[in-house]
């Protein structure tokens, strides 16, 4: 049982890979840290294991399943094993959406019925200690600090067996990251869920994960 | 200890929303910045740290109304920037006895023109005397100061790393060499080694005998750099004092708050969250989040070099 990148080799232009033969697993319950510098493609790795870029060789394995197709061609059981967050929470969400809309994301896309939805999201946001009369709003419409935990709660919602934290915390000021990572922790422990996260903070992730692993570009 | 040359005496600014409801952005707050020295002011974010830099710059909205006084006291003359006339500010003040560094240095530059053509324009357009080799040569000395190879200057956006065009921002804050620079929020989404280049270049700026204030949530980069800490919540300043004191020994439980958040200090996130600055309650708005002792007076008081609130 484990999430796992098994010689990954993947780049964006012909011939330059920024990955080449990359291994990194992480076990249920476990917290890895993924620290480098800039540029490494600690960006890139997380992308491959939260199955949003294929490899061009190598491959992932997800609880000893190989995945072989990335994004929305990837079977539903796997999309909804791995959530993800990203570093900028304005960025990766609709800005058309309300925050309802954004957490019922991936629960009507999953194919969730519609009944139980709004239901889910109020809990989704109470883990996250939303407000409930934030769900009207829209991202222009509250803090980068309440858009991450949106972003978060979204990431959640089908209680995936791994998360990718993709430099979750690092616009955030200190008391909303440790809020956010604090959440995250709690799923940790209360279902054994494994998380890569990646950060440049290398003294965040030494507080944060149980063991790290260095990227060097 | 020198004399202030940015004094903020007991100011407020408040933002009227449509209704007749009004945005409590800043609320009684008074610090001094010192020549040579770097003032740190740390909140969450919404605490109304950027309202403060627009009321200093005089670049608040229409809505904004504002109360007290700032004063900007260099070697020009001695101006209270609050009642200082737009066309004043806009040919006299802003660029040239206050420089800003805005958040993310990367996107403040035009991508279609070369670093040093942009600073050669700041340098003209803030009363440069004689043509272009003279421009040039003043290029090259602004460049070196903020730690340049005028040689980089011939490079675009795009081909600066992340240090150079932090560099590149800074130098065109100083182009019409003002003694205040006001920095908001520059460090926001760089990597741990792009910010401590970042606020070690502000260190070496106030050696060079200039005022800093340094707005920021990142109290860790705060630390590093700053000579005096502001530590504000809510539009008030709950302490303020020697940086490396209020970090080394926190009176006021939210700066506790704050240190304990840092992965240094165990992660530990404050409880609650901070308060919408549209339905402030008068009395302390941080006690009312975290309950603590307090006399339910946000004012600072002094007691030696130091000031604290709910005391």
């Amino acid at each position: 049982m484990s999430l796992t990148a098994v010689d990954v080799t993947v780049g964006y232009r012909r011939e330059k890979p920024v990955l080449d033969g990359a291994r990194v697993t992480v076990a249920p319950g476990e917290v890895v840290g993924l620290v480098g510098p800039s540029g490494c493609g600690k960006s890139t790795l997380a992308r491959v294991l939260a199955l949003l870029l294929a490899p061009w060789s190598g491959r992932v394995e997800l609880d000893g399943e190989c995945a072989t197709r990335v994004r929305h061609r990837a079977p539903r059981r796997l999309r909804t094993a791995v959530g993800v967050t990203f570093q900028s929470p304005r960025r990766s969400v609709d800005p058309r959406f309300t925050v309802a809309d954004t957490v019922a994301e991936p629960l009507r896309s999953g194919g969730a019925p519609e009944r139980d939805v709004e239901a889910r999201v109020v809990e989704l946001i109470t883990r996250v200690d939303l407000a409930r009369d934030l769900l009207s709003r829209r991202a222009h419409e509250i803090s980068d600090g309440q858009l991450q935990r949106a972003c978060l709660a979204r990431a959640l919602a089908w209680q995936p067996r791994y998360l990718v934290c993709d430099e979750m915390t690092s616009m955030l000021d200190a008391s909303t990251a440790a809020a956010l990572v604090r959440v995250v922790n709690d799923e940790v422990a209360e279902r054994g869920m494994g998380v890569l996260a990646v950060s440049h903070d290398r003294e965040l992730l030494d507080v944060w994960a149980d063991r790290l692993v260095d990227m060097v570009p | 200890m020198t004399a202030g040359v940015l004094q903020l005496d007991n100011l407020s600014v408040r933002l009227r929303l449509p209704g007749g409801r009004f945005v409590s952005a800043v609320t009684g707050l008074s610090c001094t910045v010192r020549a040579g020295e770097v003032l740190a002011l740390v909140g969450e974010s919404g605490c109304g740290k950027s309202v403060l830099a627009s009321t200093i710059l005089g670049l608040l909205p229409g809505n904004a109304q504002v109360r007290g006084q700032v004063w900007l006291d260099d070697a020009a003359a001695r101006t209270e920037l609050l009642r200082a006339p737009e066309h004043e500010l806009a040919t006299r003040v802003r660029g040239r006895r206050i420089g800003l560094i805005p958040q993310s240095a990367g996107t403040h530059l035009t991508p279609v023109r070369t670093a040093r053509s942009q600073l050669a324009e700041a340098l003209a357009h803030h009363g440069s005397e004689g043509g272009g080799a003279e421009i040039a040569s003043r290029v090259d000395e602004l460049a070196q100061q903020v730690g340049l190879d005028p040689d980089d200057l011939y490079g675009y956006p795009h081909e600066l790393s992340g240090g150079m065009t932090q560099r590149v921002v800074t130098a065109l804050a100083l182009a019409g060499n003002p003694l205040v620079l006001v920095a908001d929020e520059p460090t926001a989404g760089l990597d741990r080694a792009l910010v401590d280049h970042t606020v070690d270049l502000f260190r070496f700026v106030a050696g060079t005998g200039r005022a800093v204030l340094f707005i920021t949530h990142d109290l860790a980069a705060a630390g590093r750099v700053a000579d005096h800490l502001a530590v504000m919540y809510a539009g008030r300043l709950l302490e303020l004092g020697p940086a490396r004191e209020v970090l080394a020994d926190p009176w006021h439980d939210y700066t506790r708050g704050l240190l304990a958040a840092l992965p240094s200090g165990g992660l530990q996130p404050l409880p609650g969250h901070p308060p919408s600055l549209t339905e402030l309650a008068s009395g302390c708005a941080f006690h009312r989040r975290v309950p603590g002792e307090c006399s339910g007076d946000p004012t600072l008081t002094w007691h030696g070099g130091r000031a604290v609130a709910c005391r």
